[in-house]
């Protein structure tokens, strides 16, 4: 078996400005199919991307926040959010999707997906990565 | 290219899925299974009710793996596995199931 | 003559947001629309310099692309309002000129 590689996307943009963040989902969804080690992170612009309460209907535009609730079921589960760049924008863990999956090696019990660091630590997962994909 | 079902016309696609999720009616999946020679059952219905029902809670069309956990999870093991879904759905459960629910091909297919 | 800015950027990525503040004159309307709603957020690291803007200037914010983000009115700076499509067009007849911060 080949050796599994620890792949990290970082995603620093707000959704709908730009098509950036669907575009690193879409490349998440796809990438799932290769059972790596993969975690997002939700770094300055980034973190806009999970609130919750998105509603588009107003600018013809999709909605893919219900997509990030799927992302447990393609077993990605590791999703880091940024204490300042959520301090520097007036949010809290309150304003965000309660993104969970289910632990298949824990009887299906639900957990979390997200944990919240802080810069260093940010700084320190990104150094542990084999790749990066930026976003 | 357009599907006609009961004189109404629905666009689709170059690969003959439906253009718009919403315009979606049973007739069209019945119209679809019938231009592949296959007859919808009740075990159909139900893999093309539960497509519906993920795409409208997480807006995507599952990869046929992820279908298949889904499925498992929500209707047992002897439902939830590629030979059963393969055997309801040829062509691929992911691709085949997906247009007759009027979803865009699954997210990850080629 | 009186001017519209508009800026669409989000105020913790580009600069548009603070050049827009530091270019345009008493009494001016500016709106903030697509990503550059988030700058109409309480308690941000920008939110001083909004508030300083609300009390000479007059600013709105786009009320669809608030709700596309998962912000609403409550989370708003005060003094900010919140108007619709309709009220874009208004902005744009009730002034000379716009001046859009890209």
């Amino acid at each position: 078996m080949a050796t599994i590689k620890k792949f990290m996307y970082v995603n620093r943009k707000a959704p709908y400005g730009t098509v950036y963040a669907l575009e690193s989902l879409e490349v998440v969804l796809i990438g799932a199919a290769f059972d790596q080690d993969v975690s997002l992170a939700f770094v300055d612009d980034g973190v806009y991307q999970i609130m919750k309460g998105q509603d588009t209907s107003g600018i013809e535009v999709k909605n893919f926040s219900p997509i990030y609730s799927a992302l447990g079921d393609y077993e990605v589960t590791k999703l880091y959010v940024e204490k300042e760049s959520m301090e520097e924008r007036g949010l809290t863990l309150d304003d965000l999707m309660p993104l969970v999956y289910e632990d298949e090696d824990d009887d299906w019990a639900e957990k979390d997906s997200i944990t919240v660091v802080s810069r260093a630590e940010m700084a320190e997962l990104l150094e542990q990565q084999d790749v990066l994909f930026n976003f | 290219m357009a599907l006609v079902v009961d004189g109404k016309e629905f666009e689709t696609d170059e690969e003959g899925y439906l253009a718009n999720i919403n315009d979606w009616v049973e007739g069209v999946a019945t119209a679809m299974s019938a231009e592949d020679e296959l007859e919808l059952t009740d075990e159909h219905w139900d893999i093309i009710r539960f497509l519906r029902e993920y795409y409208e809670e997480y807006q995507i069309a599952p990869a046929v793996r992820i279908l298949t956990k889904a499925v498992a999870k929500r209707m047992g093991k002897e439902k939830g596995n590629s030979k059963y879904l393969y055997s309801l759905f040829p062509y691929g459960p992911g691709k085949q199931a997906c247009r007759y629910a009027g979803l865009p091909k699954p997210t990850g297919c080629v | 003559m009186s001017t519209l800015h508009t800026v669409n950027k989000s105020p913790f990525e580009k600069n548009s947001m603070s050049s827009c503040l530091s270019h345009s004159v008493a009494d001016s309307a500016i709106l903030m629309i697509e990503d550059g709603v988030y700058g109409a957020i309480k308690n941000t690291s920008i939110a001083g310099d909004i508030d300083s803007a609300v009390k000479e200037k007059s600013i709105y914010v786009l009320g669809p692309d608030l709700k596309a983000r998962g912000l609403n009115e409550d989370q708003l700076i005060d003094g900010i309002s919140v108007v619709d499509y309709a009220g874009f067009v208004e902005l744009v007849c009730a002034n000379d000129k716009v001046q859009n911060w890209l």
